[in-house]
């Protein structure tokens, strides 16, 4: 017990020690870089790992030729193709093989219809991608105006309402949904087209004097043509509200928790302690901080969306990566099931950086 | 009770208040027929224990209370835009608002305005996503058209007052980049920017270290004398009443037991409950000296000349937290010598983030151990296995701050007593334990039919002696209290020490008492030792630390505690000011 030396030079008793400013955040955008630049490097360890699984899934049912055209080739036919396409190789071989061509934009090519699983994921892909963007809209415009309403009157008839919509919303399978929505607005009232994403003629005028993006919004205003606008819309309405009231119904929840949370949380009541009005309380002071956990969700949920959009997509027609996912399982075609999944956890994996950007311009404690 | 006025006229004026909340159990009265009256520039402390109804009462005040609450009475509070347009107004005719009869709308418009409030916690008043200049600048843009740029150089003002260095930068900087005492200079910024004639301060400093309190007491009681703003002052601590009210109003279940001014009733206070209230209040040095008899008897079983061999044993212990995203290591313990003998306490003082804990938590095989050597028992932690220090643990006593999260609340009483005689095979069951359960609740001076009884049915004081009774149940050899009392009121914390330091002396095991109080070390320690940022700074008995500290860390400590006695606080208050 020595190291009581009154003047200690290693002690860091410096002048007014307790109060000692925290320099840790400058301004400066260097920690905030770094963190970027982390959860952008995990992207890649992230789709790798994701890729592989979806691989050894896969193979674990045999080879793909077999699963697809086993039982109409003969055995000797069959094991030409499949030695054509080395899948006679070691397995080790063939998953190095395919983590190379994935790396240089290639998946393959299809075994049922034989086209570059590369095109196919970009000619879908789009139309998937036009669908979860308005789904997602459409899930943010019902959850959070209608969740900050719940939290806001909590326990009153109208919270009760909104929570039993909401139950009501996500309980609900995605293709009985479409049906009924399809029933209502398409069969009886006739407002609305059942299926598709546009009609013969736009398609038609679409392709000739309109755009190629594939994002059929795009490609009918660039026609100029209002008609063909206002047909895409109407296409698009019905498959939105289906993908979108599900999603909606979760954000619905999810936004009534947290802003209630943070609505009890003391700065906020310190905040009304100085007479700040309570609709600024909700919109402002609770609700910044309830975005933290929410924006989150929203990511992960993104994953789910996608999952609803397979079946919006088979219920709608809506010839999107789902749509087309269906069509190649049913064929048995692996090799274009395989790049389908793998473009699907890319997108994921995108979804959480995006996230993870927002969530950090919106937390201060991430940026600094 | 009729409302005094000592001044002219009154800032807030609450009249036989009574607030009842609706529970699911029935009503239940808060607060009974409060009467107080605060005159401009005055500090009136509201003092009393959990419960008493001192919140409630200074939330009133704003109409800060939940929905379940109704309020019988007036609270009148001084208009303070009424009051600025009619200047001179005299005492008859002074202009003031019913908070109790106000509607919504009006409500707002008072809040903040002719009464603002600094809470007790200022991590969470502050809003972790928005600057603090931004957060400043709301209650203004609350009660005027100010513009944005307006409102910052006033928020730079307001950080400029209450003392926040370089606030032209530091306005747009976030709550989290600030520390502890500068988060509380920042809510009482964001008070005092809206110019109130009365600051509601519940309980200011209680989240805060002493040498940081200090701080903070000193900005408080300028507020009075330069800005001539009021202060309500909640607390439970009577060293605070003695610094820095003028008046005070002891509360006991939900009524006004007693007011006076602060000389009168630290001299003579007339009710019991004060009486009962500042006896209970540990000082430092009341402790009659009684360790040496004590100490004799240990000594007596172990050979003169040679000290028996330590329970504890530290050299150079380093313990460090490893640091995130590969930053350095965060170095929590450094180079720490100290050893505790058989049977004797070892208080470990020290200030929030000091490592006190830490080293407690190591000793229980909780933290591992980065660099030195720290022998428990006979056994090095340096690299210790589970399965080495297994039969070690169960000669090891822990017991934890806060009674209410340490007990699960799934299981009775008994049932978390017996746990430890379970774990480690003295028992078959909980029930086979009962005995034994029932002898150690006895100790602890809980009825036994308290056994089948839920965590929650116990009260704070009783859940800590029940914490105490399984930290006991092994019978161990040493016991580890990491803040034991913190958590209870004053006169409940004296019940449990009292009870602590006597099972101690029967039962004879060593401790270490990790504490940030020094008053109640002092009173159950053999030995202090003083930790400041990871570095033992002072270690001697409490004699030689208190009485005659060496290190300037303790002395600046001993300075800032304040003392219940207004008249000898005054005079540490200059001597604190001379060591700043």
């Amino acid at each position: 017990m020595t190291s009581t030396t009154p003047a200690a030079p290693a002690a860091p008793s410096a002048p007014a020690a307790p109060e000692a400013p925290q320099r840790r955040g400058r301004p400066a955008g260097s920690p905030l870089l770094r963190y970027l630049l982390v959860r952008f490097l995990l992207i890649f360890p992230t789709i790798l790992i994701l890729v592989s699984v979806v691989f050894v899934m896969l193979r674990l049912t045999g080879d793909p030729i077999t699963a697809a055209l086993g039982g109409r080739l003969t055995p000797d036919q069959l094991q030409e193709r499949i030695h054509e396409a080395g899948y006679d190789r070691p397995i080790v071989v063939q998953y190095l093989d395919y983590l190379g061509s994935i790396v240089r934009g290639d998946f393959g090519t299809t075994i049922s219809d034989n086209r570059p699983v590369t095109q196919v994921l970009l000619t879908y892909g789009t139309a998937t991608l036009e669908l979860v963007v308005y789904g997602m809209l459409v899930a943010l415009l019902i959850g959070i105006p209608l969740g900050r309403i719940a939290a806001s009157r909590r326990d009153s008839g109208g919270d009760a309402t909104l929570r039993v919509a909401s139950i009501l919303a996500y309980a609900t399978p995605v293709f009985f949904l479409g049906m009924l929505l399809k029933l209502v607005f398409s069969v009886w009232l006739g407002v609305l087209p059942v299926s598709g994403r546009a009609s013969t003629i736009s398609t038609l005028k679409m392709s000739r004097e309109g755009s190629s993006t594939g994002i059929y919004l795009i490609d009918a205003i660039s026609t100029g043509d209002g008609a063909v606008i206002s047909d895409v819309l109407q296409h698009a309405i019905l498959p939105a509200v289906t993908l979108g009231l599900i999603t909606g119904g979760i954000f619905l929840r999810l936004v009534r928790t947290n802003v209630m949370g943070t609505l009890a949380t003391g700065y906020v009541e310190a905040a009304r302690s100085r007479g700040v009005g309570e609709r600024r309380l909700l919109r402002k002071h609770a609700w910044r901080p309830a975005l933290i956990p929410i924006i989150t969700v929203i990511g992960l949920q993104t994953a789910l969306l996608l999952s609803g959009a397979v079946l919006t997509e088979t219920t709608f027609e809506w010839k999107g990566l789902g749509f087309q996912l269906v069509q190649y399982l049913l064929a048995r075609d692996y090799v274009a099931v395989q790049g389908m999944v793998a473009l699907i956890a890319v997108i994921v994996a995108l979804t959480n950086f995006v996230v993870d950007v927002i969530a950090a311009l919106i937390d201060p404690r991430i940026r600094y | 009770m009729s409302a005094q006025t000592t001044g002219p006229r009154a800032v807030v004026d609450i009249q036989d208040l009574t607030v009842t909340f609706s529970t699911d159990g029935g009503d239940v009265r808060a607060v009974r027929g409060v009467s107080l009256s605060v005159a401009p520039g005055e500090v009136l402390a509201v003092v009393g224990e959990s419960g008493s109804g001192k919140t409630v009462t200074a939330r009133s005040i704003l109409g800060l209370l939940p929905s379940t609450a109704t309020t019988e009475g007036a609270v009148l509070l001084s208009d303070r835009a009424i009051r600025d347009e009619v200047e001179g107004a005299d005492d008859s005719g002074t202009p003031v608002v019913d908070v109790t009869r106000l509607r919504p709308s009006l409500l707002r418009k008072v809040r903040g305005r002719d009464a603002a409030m600094v809470f007790q916690e200022p991590s969470s008043v502050l809003n972790p996503v928005f600057p603090v200049g931004w957060q400043i600048a709301e209650g203004l843009r609350a009660h005027a058209n100010v513009s944005r740029a307006e409102a910052r150089e006033r928020a730079i003002e307001a950080l400029r007052q209450v003392g926040i260095p370089d606030p032209e930068h530091r306005v747009d900087h976030y709550p989290h980049q600030f520390s502890g005492g500068q988060k509380q200079r920042i809510v009482i910024a964001q008070a005092l920017v809206l110019d109130p004639g009365l600051i509601i301060a519940d309980e200011p400093t209680t989240a805060l270290d002493v040498t940081v309190q200090a701080e903070i007491l000193e900005l408080l009681r300028r507020l009075p004398k330069e800005l001539g703003t009021a202060v309500v002052l909640i607390t439970h601590n009577m060293g605070v009443v003695a610094d820095l009210a003028d008046r005070v109003a002891v509360m006991y279940d939900g009524e006004i037991v007693e007011q006076a001014d602060v000389q009168t009733l630290f001299r003579a206070p007339r009710h019991e409950y004060t009486k009962a209230l500042l006896e209970a209040v540990p000082k430092i040095g009341a402790r009659a000296r009684v360790t040496e008899p004590a100490r004799s008897v240990v000594d007596a079983s172990a050979p003169a000349a040679d000290a028996p061999a330590p329970v504890v044993e530290a050299r150079g212990l380093r313990i460090t937290y490893p640091g995130r995203l590969r930053q350095p290591a965060f170095v929590a313990v450094d180079g720490v010598d100290l050893s505790i003998a058989p049977g004797e306490v070892l208080g470990l003082v020290g200030e929030s983030g000091s490592g006190k804990t830490t080293i407690g938590r190591a000793i229980a095989g909780l933290t591992p151990v980065s660099g030195g050597s720290l022998e428990v028992l006979g056994v090095e932690m340096n690299g210790v296995k589970e399965r080495q220090f297994r039969p070690v643990r169960r000669r090891i006593g822990f017991v934890f701050q806060d009674p209410a999260t340490s007990f699960n609340p799934l299981l009775t009483i008994a049932q978390c007593v017996a746990e430890p005689l379970v774990v480690h095979g003295v028992a078959r069951d909980a029930s086979a334990a009962r005995p034994r359960v029932d002898e150690l609740l006895e100790a602890v001076q809980l009825p036994r039919a308290f056994g089948d009884r839920f965590p929650h049915e116990l009260s704070g004081g009783q859940r800590q002696r029940a914490s105490l009774a399984r930290a006991l149940a092994l019978d161990p050899e040493l016991l580890i209290a990491d803040e034991p009392t913190s958590a209870l009121d004053v006169s409940v914390q004296a019940r449990v020490l009292e009870l602590f330091g006597r099972l101690q002396e029967e039962l004879g095991f060593a401790c270490l008492f990790v504490s940030h109080d020094l008053a109640v070390v002092d009173l159950l320690a053999d030995r202090i030792a003083v930790l400041h940022r990871g570095v033992l700074v002072e270690e001697g008995t409490g004699d030689q630390v208190l009485a005659d500290p060496q290190h300037a860390y303790t002395q600046r400590l001993l300075a800032s505690l304040p003392v219940p006695d207004p008249v000898e606080q005054a005079g540490r208050r200059e001597r604190w000011a001379a060591l700043r």
